[in-house]
């Protein structure tokens, strides 16, 4: 069938270059490794060239079908799957590149050009590295081609294909019709929750970060392989401190991101999506920590070796638990079963056995030193530090996978009660030790500390902290109730920790660095770390729930995993202003977005003490494209130290409340008294106009306006006008309605003095919003800790870069 | 030994303690005739919605307060109670994930995991039913009467 309005040369690129992508890497791999096996310079070279213009064919691929994928969804191509699926026409043009990330495909597209990007670095600098490291960078390439090939192999399809189309992929009557294009009017749109401008750098982040953390891996294994053991740590230091920059800043974003557009009612609800990402940071610090342990004293390169196989490795991991589905009961955002759970093993397992296997081999060659670390040491504590990194990403690790421990040994163990404390009572402990030991190892020095040298040292800012930790414990009110009291002295022992964490390390600058800021990276760093500790913990220990439910206003509409406890929500009803803690808060009017169903509701705070107030404008999709119910988006106020946090967590249902009851026709007086459920209401004037402010009335029509005062039972009187028009002859009835009474009059006719009048009682007038609305406390502190903690490391990367070079430079003399 | 080695060993002991003492606080995935079994324990019930029976919720009176009957893959149905307002898409769900305690007569809810239809974008049999509905919903400009 020939089909009208279709876009197939696009598409046929895509295919082009897919194909194209996937040999051009399966070369670069292979001649890379040549090059790294052959002894004879010029043989190796010229497997090199070859090495080189295939890796750079491959990256112009790789872009060349983003370009392509790009042009396709911002034209809306819908006779293409991918586009039909994640894009719509109403999308804005800001969040057409998230549609790539919502994918599957797309988001592997997205780690593909990242290694693309580093790929093109590490051959300009990598220098006789570059043979074995691109070697494992470019197989990484082949992998990630397969996943989005889409070719049949016998009747097992490899990967899945961003340029098939709609209608191959799908069985329905409407292809075939030739113009079925014309039926299609719009795509299925991106999921609302990521359409947030969040949601449009966090993934391009965290996905660098997830890249990059193959640079340190390939060093290890290049080092492992060329049996250079320990010379790949110079070059690998930078690599591996702008990873842990990276990735830190994606995981964080990510949580700012729920923090913004998910109702988690918080940054981190450890999720098993979130522990993924987070784990191999934690090795990758541990990581980092071993490696310039070996740089200052020769000890610790196994583990080093061992840490970085181990971050990447557990970054494959992730990739197979988000994406295969089986996190699906477990998960509110992990990625859906594409049928690819096979190949996303296989990824993690092409990589996971060589690695340690080669590790395994080589590990009694690898140096390392008999003679034992004095406890007086840096590099002892620091390896403790390194190890708790370790122990607890496998803690979280192994709780995460649960749904996985439960397909190996048939179990069927999900997490308990109260999942986020099963996490938090584990961690708050791993937080006390790791505050003291970034508090006092900097004080060390290597091999091992003069004890008195260190006392001398430590015990002013120990003191500086103790006391600040103390006025903050006496003064701060931190009292966590819900756990118990073990528990809240944990968190107060974790604050102090964190404290002495920050002042340590800020006076290590001047103490130990004598102030020389450019040198200090590692101190800032901690000092940030300390920063994310501390607001960690009182943004959490102190977040309070305004909204306070003491009322019983109902609550029809709810959020579809409710995880407040009951009473958390409160119904403001339209115009009318409602206690919230210290504030009077009122929904003062709503809007709707001019394309889709995303409507903004105005909720006004104005404090009872002070002059204090702001107007908060929460959103929420109603009932967007086939997703029942609503979606809502949170609005702050930012305050240096506290956020006000409010969102919907409920609304009247539109079909639910449709309205049933009718008017009830009555005839009454000017003057006369009558009834309702709630009280009763007076006919207090009839009034005839000639003329209304909107016009458009000839001079023989009339207008009549009825002024009704009504009493209800609990002693509030309100005024109502509903008003009649009667143009050349017809009557119109302007109805007015008291939306706090549920009461609409409307008047039906007029006689003289008489007038009818039509009441109805109903519940579907009652406009309301329920909401939920928190106060976080010192929730800055958690960023800025993230933004100091990333400029400590990019300074970190600053020097050893220079160092490296000036390194190259002196042997370059010596030679 | 090496010290490093005692502290190496100390604190894998102290993690595979956490990791026992994380198992204590885990709960099971059950059907409805195992969980009644386990009574007053907090258990994960994996059902649907029981659509035999009627959802009871009154918005107005009491909203914190909502029933409705499960039904689980065996064809145990369940009364259910679940002290929150009711989730909006309820009515639409496929699966429900159900954390909570067997009473005597009921399951008492604690948290629903609710799996919609929707939120399987990916699910193509979902999709082709939206295109249906989609194309249906806006009607076609050049249907011509098909005569054979």
């Amino acid at each position: 069938m020939d089909y009208t309005g279709e876009h197939l040369i696009p598409g046929l690129l895509g295919h082009f270059f897919v194909t194209l992508s996937l040999v051009a890497s399966v070369v670069a791999t292979f001649a890379y490794f040549k090059t790294s096996r052959q002894r004879i310079e010029s043989d190796s070279a010229s497997w090199k060239i070859l090495a080189r213009g295939a890796f750079i064919t491959e990256v112009a691929s790789v872009f060349a079908i983003f370009g392509i994928l790009f042009y396709i969804i911002s034209n809306h191509f819908f006779e293409y799957k991918y586009a039909w699926q994640h894009s719509s026409r109403t999308l804005e043009v800001k969040y057409l590149l998230s549609c790539f990330w919502e994918g599957q495909e797309g988001s592997f597209l997205l780690w593909s050009m990242w290694h693309s990007v580093l790929g093109l670095i590490l051959i300009r600098k990598a220098k006789q590295w570059e043979a074995p490291v691109m070697t494992v960078v470019s197989f990484a390439q082949v992998c990630l081609a397969t996943m989005i090939a889409g070719i049949y192999l016998f009747n097992w399809r490899m990967g899945s294909n961003p340029f098939v189309l709609l209608r191959n992929e799908m069985d329905a009557p409407i292809f075939s019709q030739p113009d079925y294009l014309s039926l299609i009017k719009d795509g299925n749109d991106l999921n609302p929750l990521l359409q947030n401008y969040w949601m449009v750098i966090h993934p391009p982040v965290l996905f660098l970060g997830f890249a990059s953390t193959i640079v340190p891996f390939a060093f290890a294994i290049g080092g492992l392989w060329t049996k250079k053991f320990g010379e790949w740590t110079k070059p690998a230091l930078p690599w591996a401190l702008f990873s842990a920059a990276v990735l830190g800043t994606g995981i964080m974003m990510g949580g700012r991101w729920a923090y913004e557009s998910l109702n988690f009612g918080g940054y981190w609800a450890w999720d098993p999506v979130e522990n993924a990402s987070l784990v191999p940071w934690l090795t990758l610090i541990g990581g980092i920590h071993a490696l310039l342990i070996y740089k200052h004293t020769g000890h610790s390169l196994r583990a080093t070796h061992f840490l970085f196989l181990m971050t990447f490795t557990l970054v494959l991991y992730s990739t197979f638990l988000t994406r295969s589905g089986v996190l699906g009961d477990t998960s509110v955002h992990a990625f859906t079963d594409l049928g690819m759970n096979f190949q996303l093993l296989a990824f993690l397992f092409v990589f996971l056995v060589p690695a340690f296997a080669l590790f395994a081999v080589r590990y009694k060659q690898i140096p390392h030193i008999t003679k034992e670390e004095q406890t007086s040491s840096r590099e002892f504590w620091m390896f403790i530090g390194s190890l708790i990194f370790f122990l607890t990403s496998v803690f979280i690790i192994l709780a995460t996978s649960l749904p996985v421990i439960n397909k190996l040994f048939g179990s069927n163990f999900t997490m308990g009660e109260d999942a986020v404390f099963s996490y938090n009572r584990v961690i708050i402990f791993v937080a006390i030790i790791l505050g003291v030991l970034t508090a006092v190892t900097q004080y060390l020095k290597y091999k091992q500390t003069d004890s008195k040298f260190f006392w001398k040292k430590i015990t002013r800012p120990s003191i500086i902290s103790l006391l600040i930790a103390s006025l903050v414990l006496a003064f701060g009110n931190i009292n966590y109730q819900d756990h118990g009291a073990g528990f809240l002295g944990a968190i107060w022992f974790a604050m102090v920790c964190s404290i002495y964490t920050v002042i340590a390390n800020t006076a290590y600058i001047w103490l130990g660095m004598k102030g020389k800021l450019k040198l200090s990276g590692g101190s800032v760093a901690h000092v940030g770390f300390g920063f994310i500790l501390a607001g960690i913990l009182i943004s959490s220990s102190k977040k309070e729930v305004l909204s306070w439910n003491t009322t019983g206003i109902f609550v029809p509409l709810g959020e579809s995993k409710i995880t407040g406890k009951a009473g958390e929500n409160l119904t403001l009803v339209k115009g009318v202003p409602s206690t919230m803690a210290n504030y009077d808060v009122t929904y003062e009017r709503d809007s709707v977005h001019p394309q889709k169903p995303l409507w903004y509701y105005r909720i006004h705070f104005k404090s009872k003490t002070g002059n204090e107030q702001f107007t908060l404008t929460p959103n929420a999709f109603v009932n967007y494209k086939g997703n029942q119910g609503l979606m809502a988006n949170p609005d702050a106020k930012h305050y240096w130290d506290h956020d006000i946090f409010a969102y919907i967590t409920s609304l009247p249902d539109p079909e639910k409340n449709k309205d049933t009851s009718s008017f009830k026709p009555q005839s009454i007086k000017k003057g006369d008294t009558a009834f309702y459920s709630n009280g009763f209401y007076v006919l207090e004037d009839l009034a005839t106009q000639t003329h209304i402010p909107a016009g458009g009335l000839a001079p023989d029509d009339k207008v009549y306006l009825a002024t009704i005062k009504v009493f209800s039972k609990n002693n509030t009187s309100y005024t109502s006008k509903p008003f009649l028009i009667n143009k050349g002859g017809s009557l119109f009835p302007v109805q007015d309605t008291i939306m706090s009474e549920n009461l609409i009059f409307q008047l039906n006719n007029v006689n003289g003095n008489s007038v009818e009048l039509g009441v109805k009682e109903s519940n579907s007038v009652l406009q309301y919003v329920t909401l939920k609305a928190y106060k976080f406390p010192f929730i800055n502190l958690l960023w800025a800790g993230v933004i100091i903690m990333v400029t400590g490391i990019i300074m970190s990367i600053v020097r050893r870069v220079e160092l490296n070079k000036a390194g190259r430079e002196i042997e370059n003399l010596t030679l | 030994m090496k010290k490093i080695h005692i502290a190496l060993l100390v604190l894998i002991a102290v993690t595979i303690a956490v990791l026992i003492s994380f198992m204590g606080t885990l709960s099971t995935y059950d059907t409805v005739q195992t969980a009644i079994k386990k009574k007053g324990k907090t258990v994960s019930i994996i059902a649907k919605l029981d659509r035999t029976h009627a959802i009871e919720y009154d918005a107005v009176n009491s909203p914190n307060h909502l029933s409705f009957f499960a039904v689980d893959s065996l064809g145990s149905s369940v009364k259910v109670i679940y002290n929150q307002p009711k989730p909006s898409n309820l009515e639409h769900s496929e699966r429900l994930v159900l954390k909570g305690k067997m009473n005597d007569d009921h399951f008492e809810c604690s948290e629903i995991l609710m799996k919609c239809p929707s939120k399987y974008k990916d699910d193509m049999n979902q999709a082709k039913k939206n295109l249906q509905e989609n194309a249906a919903a806006t009607p076609a400009k050049n249907t011509t009467p098909q005569y054979q």
